[in-house]
C-alpha cells in the first residue's frame, strides 16, 4: 500500500468504526459521559457517489469532557498546515457553548481517534465537520439533562454559557460541564432528535480566530514526525536504485559497516544502514556500492505528451448534453486546441517522515502522512498482524497537498524495526522526496469548441488524457456538450493497469482541476476574443449558476478595472472554477518582460463562496496559500525526467514559488450561511493556470497552451508571433 | 576521528564530543534533542535549518560542527527569554504567517537578522532578504506583513 490515491478511494464504500474496546477506551480517556444514540443510521453524504464515510454515532466517539472542563476532541483528520486544527475547534465550541479555548484537539491517533477515510479533498469542513457537529449537540443536549435533575430544573429553563449550565430564572443556580462529567460513567439514550444550532445562533464560528497552533510552530516546540525520540531508536537511510524500473543486481555493504555502530539490514531489494545518528548513516550509505540493471529509457520530457496520447485507456463520459453533431452544424466558427500540462511535484517542506516501534505483535507508528488509517493498513499488512494491533500517531504534519497519501516510508520505518528488532526511523532526503513522490500527472486535453452566429458557445467538446475528470464538466451553459476523460490521476495510469507513467503519480491539490480549469478558461478566453467580446462580459452572457454570477461580479467589483476585448496589452486575466462544493472567481495582472520572456504577477483578486465560513481568517489564508503555491504549476514547476531517471532532485532545479514571485493578494469571502461549509484547502489554487495564461494572453497577445508558462516557452511563443 | 567542540547554545555553554566533520543540523537534532531547527533540502537551499551564529543567518544544514567552535549559537528554542516570545515570534502568530510550520524556525531566524542590521526594512527589502527561503503553504504574504509589524513593535520598544 504504497500508493493510496484519491480515485480508489473514492470507489471505497468508506472506512470502519472506531474499532478500540469500550473498556480500552473507558481506561483511557478515564471518566466521561457515555451515552448511545438511538439512531444508527450513517451520515448523509456530500452528495451521491463521492467518499461515503461512516463515523461513529455515539459521540463519545469525538469528544470527551474532563473533570478540569477541558474538553477533548477527537478526530482522525490531520492538520498539516489547512488550519482545522482551530476550524474544527471552533464548530465543537459552538455546539457545546464552550470556550474555544478550552478544546484540545487530537488528531490523527488511530487508537484515540474516530476512524477516517484520509485528510484529502477539501473534505475535512465539509464532512467531518457535521458529525462533529451533531456530537457536539448531543453532547450539550445530555449534559443539559444532567444539568436540569440535578439543579430539578426543567431543561427548558436552563441555558449554557463558556461550559456552565445556568438557571435561566435564577441565575446562582448553575453547575458546570465539569462537575456534571466528574467521576461519573453515564450511559443514557436520547429519546428525541437532537438539531445542532443555526447559523444565527452560533457565535464562535463565522469569526475570525487565529491559529491555534501559531505558538508551539513559532517557538520550535512543535512535533513533527521526525522529532519524535523513543529510547534506543536507531536512524535509517535506504539504498535507492538510481531510476524507477532498476532492479539491484549486486551490492557490497562491507564498506559501510567499517564505520563504528553502523548496523546495515537486508531483505530482498531493502538494503538499509542503521545508525543512532542519521548524518551518520548517510555518511555509511554512500559508501555501500550497488550495481543495478537499468531498463532503456523509452519516455522522456519530449515524447511524453505523444505518449500518452498514444497509451489512452477507453474513454468514460464525464458530462454530455445536446447533440455534438447539431452543434457542429449549428456552429459558425470551430476552435480545435490542444492544451499540455508537465509533472509537478508536491513538494511539502517536510519530506515523507515515519519511525515505527514494534513490541511483540503490537506496532506504534508516528507518521508524517495524511492517512493515518491508511498507514494502520498498510503496516498491518507489511507485519502480518491485526490492524487494531498497530496504533498510528500523526503529529504535525509539515505540508501534504495530497503527496502524503502515499505512505511508502511508513511501511519502509515497519520493517526496518521489525528487522532491527529496535526503533526505526525513515526520514527521506530531500532527493528521495523527489524520488519516490507521486506527481500531479502530466495530461492532455484536446478541446473543439464552436460559436453561433449570436456569439454564444453551441459545441464544446472536451477530451482529458490522465488528467482526470474533477471539475471538466462545463457549468457554462452550452447546448450541446461532451466531456470525456481517459485515465485519471491514480496509480501510474489510471484505472487500465496499464504502467502509463514511468512513476508514480497522484492527486495532487486540486487533482485533474488545475488541469482542467487551465483547458476550459483559456478555451473561453479564446472564444471571447473571437466573439469580439470582453471576456468578463462573455462569461457572464453564458452563466445561470446563480452561484457562480455571483462570485465572479464580487471579484469584478473587487478587481476594479474595465474589461475590454483581450489582447488589451494591459495584462488582465480572469477564471472560474468549481470545486468540492466552492465557487471561486480570480482575476490577476501580470506584466510580462517580452525580452526575457518573465512574467511577474502583480495582483490577485480572489472572490469565492464557500458556504458558510468557519474561520474567516483560515479561508483567507487557504486562498492566498492557493494563489502563492499555484505560482509555481503556473510558471516555473515541472519535473524532468528520462525513463524513469527523474532528473530533478532538489530546489535548485526544481524551482518553487519565492517571495519575489509574490503578487498583491485581495480575497472576497461572498456570503453564504445557508450552505453548509463546502471545501475550502484546494478550490482557488486549481483556478491559476486559467487566469495567468489569460493574463500572459491579454498582455501579449500570444497564448501557451502548456504549462508551466517557463520564461523559455514564453520567448519562443513570442518569437513565433 | 572525534573531538569536543565548545559553544555557546542559547546562552549556555555546550559542549559536544562527536565527530566534528558532522553537520549542525543533526548534531543539533540528535545528540542535542534541539528539534526546533528543520531539514529540509540538505543543500543550503530552502532555508528552515537556519540557526544565528555569531548573529547571522547560516544554514545549518552544509555547516561542520567544528566551524562554531568559540562561537554563539541560537536556534529558535532560544529566541523567547524569561518565557516572552521574541516580538517577531510574537507578530507571526497574530498575522497567522504560518501554516504547516515547518519551514517557521528558518523564517523567524532569517527575519531576526534582517531587522537586526535593519529595523524600519521596506517591504522590497524584507522580501529580498528573505527570498531564499522557502515555504510551499504559501504564507510569504503573511510573513512579509508580520516581519514589518514586529520592526514597528520593535521600534516602539526602543530595541
Amino acid at each position: 500500500m504504497t500508493s493510496h490515491l484519491y480515485t480508489e478511494v473514492e470507489r471505497d464504500a468508506g472506512v470502519e468504526p472506531l474499532t478500540l474496546d469500550r473498556r480500552e477506551m473507558l481506561k483511557l480517556l478515564g471518566s466521561g459521559i457515555i451515552v448511545f444514540i438511538p439512531t444508527k443510521e450513517h451520515l448523509p453524504l456530500p452528495h451521491s457517489g463521492q467518499m461515503p464515510s461512516r463515523y461513529p454515532s455515539d459521540f463519545n466517539a469525538f469528544l470527551r469532557i474532563g473533570e478540569d472542563g477541558r474538553v477533548s476532541c477527537f478526530s482522525g483528520k490531520i492538520e498539516m498546515g489547512q488550519g482545522i486544527i482551530t476550524s474544527l475547534a471552533q464548530m465543537l465550541a459552538d455546539e457545546l457553548d464552550v470556550p474555544l479555548t478550552s478544546i484540545d484537539m487530537v488528531m490523527g491517533d488511530t487508537m484515540l481517534c474516530p476512524a477516517d477515510m484520509a485528510t484529502v479533498g477539501s473534505l475535512t469542513t465539509r464532512q467531518f465537520g457535521p458529525a462533529l457537529r451533531r456530537a457536539g449537540a448531543q453532547a450539550r443536549a445530555v449534559l443539559v439533562q444532567l444539568a436540569s435533575e440535578q439543579l430539578g430544573t426543567q431543561p427548558d429553563w436552563l441555558t449554557v454559557e463558556d461550559g456552565v449550565v445556568f438557571d435561566r430564572s435564577n441565575r446562582s443556580r448553575t453547575v458546570s460541564f465539569a462537575e456534571l462529567a466528574q467521576g461519573r460513567r453515564i450511559e443514557r439514550r436520547l429519546d428525541e432528535r437532537v438539531r445542532v444550532k443555526r447559523p444565527e445562533e452560533r457565535s464562535i464560528c463565522g469569526r475570525a480566530s487565529l491559529r491555534t497552533d501559531a505558538l508551539q510552530k513559532v517557538t520550535g516546540k512543535a512535533l513533527y514526525a521526525g522529532d519524535i525520540r523513543v529510547p534506543g531508536m536507531l536512524y535509517a537511510r535506504i539504498l535507492r536504485p538510481p531510476m524507477h524500473g532498476a532492479s539491484l543486481e549486486s551490492v557490497d555493504t562491507a564498506p559501510a559497516e567499517t564505520i563504528d555502530g553502523v548496523t546495515v539490514v537486508r531483505d530482498g531489494d531493502l538494503v538499509a544502514v542503521l545508525h543512532r545518528e542519521p548524518d551518520v548513516a548517510g555518511k555509511a550509505l554512500a559508501r555501500i556500492e550497488a550495481q543495478y540493471s537499468r531498463p532503456e529509457a523509452t519516455v522522456d520530457n519530449d515524447s511524453i505528451f505523444e505518449h500518452l496520447v498514444k497509451s489512452a485507456p477507453p474513454a468514460q463520459e464525464v458530462a454530455s448534453a445536446g447533440d455534438l453533431n447539431e452543434g457542429k452544424r449549428l456552429a459558425t466558427e470551430d476552435f480545435e486546441r490542444t492544451y499540455l500540462n508537465r509533472y509537478v511535484a508536491h513538494a511539502p517542506m517536510e519530506p515523507h517522515t515515519a519511525m515505527a516501534q514494534i513490541e511483540g505483535d503490537r506496532a506504534t507508528v508516528w507518521a508524517s502522512t495524511q492517512g493515518p488509517n491508511w498507514v494502520q493498513a498498510a503496516v498491518a499488512e507489511t507485519l502480518a498482524i491485526p490492524p487494531d494491533n498497530v496504533r498510528v500517531i500523526t503529529p504535525f504534519v509539515g505540508g501534504g497537498f495530497g503527496g502524503k497519501a502515499s505512505n511508502q516510508q511508513a511501511v519502509e520505518a515497519a520493517r526496518l524495526a521489525k528487522l532491527a528488532g529496535r526503533p526505526v526511523q525513515v526520514a527521506w532526503t530531500r532527493k528521495e522526496e523527489f524520488f519516490y513522490d507521486t506527481f500531479r500527472p502530466a495530461a492532455v486535453v484536446k478541446v473543439s469548441t464552436g460559436l453561433d452566429g449570436a456569439g454564444k458557445v453551441i459545441y464544446w467538446d472536451y477530451e482529458n488524457f490522465f488528467g482526470g475528470s474533477r471539475s471538466s464538466e462545463p457549468f457554462y451553459d452550452i447546448p450541446h456538450h461532451r466531456v470525456i476523460a481517459r485515465g485519471s490521476w491514480g496509480g501510474r495510469g489510471g484505472n487500465t493497469g496499464a504502467q502509463t507513467h514511468p512513476f508514480a503519480v497522484g492527486a495532487w491539490r486540486g487533482p485533474a482541476s488545475n488541469t482542467n480549469v487551465f483547458a476550459m478558461e483559456s478555451q473561453i478566453d479564446i472564444m471571447a476574443e473571437a466573439a469580439d467580446q470582453d471576456p468578463l462580459t462573455f462569461r457572464l452572457n453564458h452563466l445561470q449558476n446563480e452561484r457562480m454570477r455571483r462570485v465572479l461580479q464580487a471579484a469584478a467589483d473587487r478587481f476594479g478595472r474595465q474589461w475590454t476585448k483581450a489582447p488589451s496589452g494591459r495584462g488582465y486575466g480572469v477564471a472560474c472554477t468549481d470545486y468540492s462544493g466552492t465557487y471561486v472567481a480570480m482575476m490577476a495582472e501580470v506584466d510580462v518582460d517580452k525580452s526575457a520572456g518573465t512574467v511577474q504577477v502583480g495582483r490577485v483578486v480572489c472572490a469565492q463562496d464557500t458556504g458558510e465560513v468557519i474561520n474567516p481568517e483560515g479561508v483567507r489564508l487557504q486562498i492566498e496559500g492557493c494563489i502563492t503555491m499555484g505560482l509555481g504549476y503556473c510558471l516555473s514547476e515541472q519535473v524532468r525526467f528520462r525513463g524513469g531517471e527523474v532528473l530533478d532532485e532538489n530546489f535548485d532545479t526544481y524551482q518553487l514559488p519565492r517571495y519575489s514571485w509574490l503578487p498583491t493578494i485581495e480575497t472576497v469571502l461572498v456570503e453564504n450561511d445557508v450552505m453548509p461549509p463546502q471545501g475550502c484547502g484546494e478550490p482557488a489554487i486549481t483556478a491559476m493556470g486559467g487566469v495567468i495564461a489569460n493574463a500572459v494572453h491579454d498582455a501579449t497577445g500570444v497564448r501557451l497552451f502548456e504549462l508551466p508558462m517557463t520564461a523559455e516557452r514564453i520567448k519562443e511563443v513570442l518569437q513565433r508571433g | 576521528m572525534n573531538q569536543t567542540i565548545q559553544f555557546q547554545l542559547n546562552g549556555r555553554p555546550t559542549s559536544v564530543t562527536t565527530d566534528p566533520d558532522r553537520t549542525l543540523l543533526w548534531v543539533l537534532r540528535t545528540d542535542l534533542g534541539l528539534t526546533g531547527t528543520k531539514y529540509g533540502c540538505g543543500a543550503s537551499l530552502c532555508g528552515v535549518c537556519s540557526v544565528l551564529i555569531d548573529g547571522e543567518a547560516i544554514r545549518s544544514c552544509v555547516l561542520p560542527l567544528r566551524s562554531v567552535a568559540g562561537k554563539e549559537v541560537v536556534t529558535i528554542e532560544g529566541l523567547a527569554r524569561n518565557g516572552e516570545l521574541h516580538p517577531l515570534q510574537q507578530a507571526f502568530v497574530e498575522h497567522d504567517a504560518l501554516q504547516c510550520g515547518f519551514c517557521t524556525p528558518g523564517m523567524i531566524i532569517n527575519a531576526y537578522v534582517l531587522l537586526a542590521k535593519k529595523p524600519d526594512p521596506s517591504r522590497e527589502e524584507i522580501i529580498a532578504h528573505m527570498d531564499n527561503n522557502l515555504c510551499r503553504c504559501g504564507s510569504y504574504n503573511r510573513v512579509v506583513q508580520a516581519i514589518q509589524s514586529a520592526a514597528q513593535s520593535l521600534e516602539g520598544a526602543g530595541l
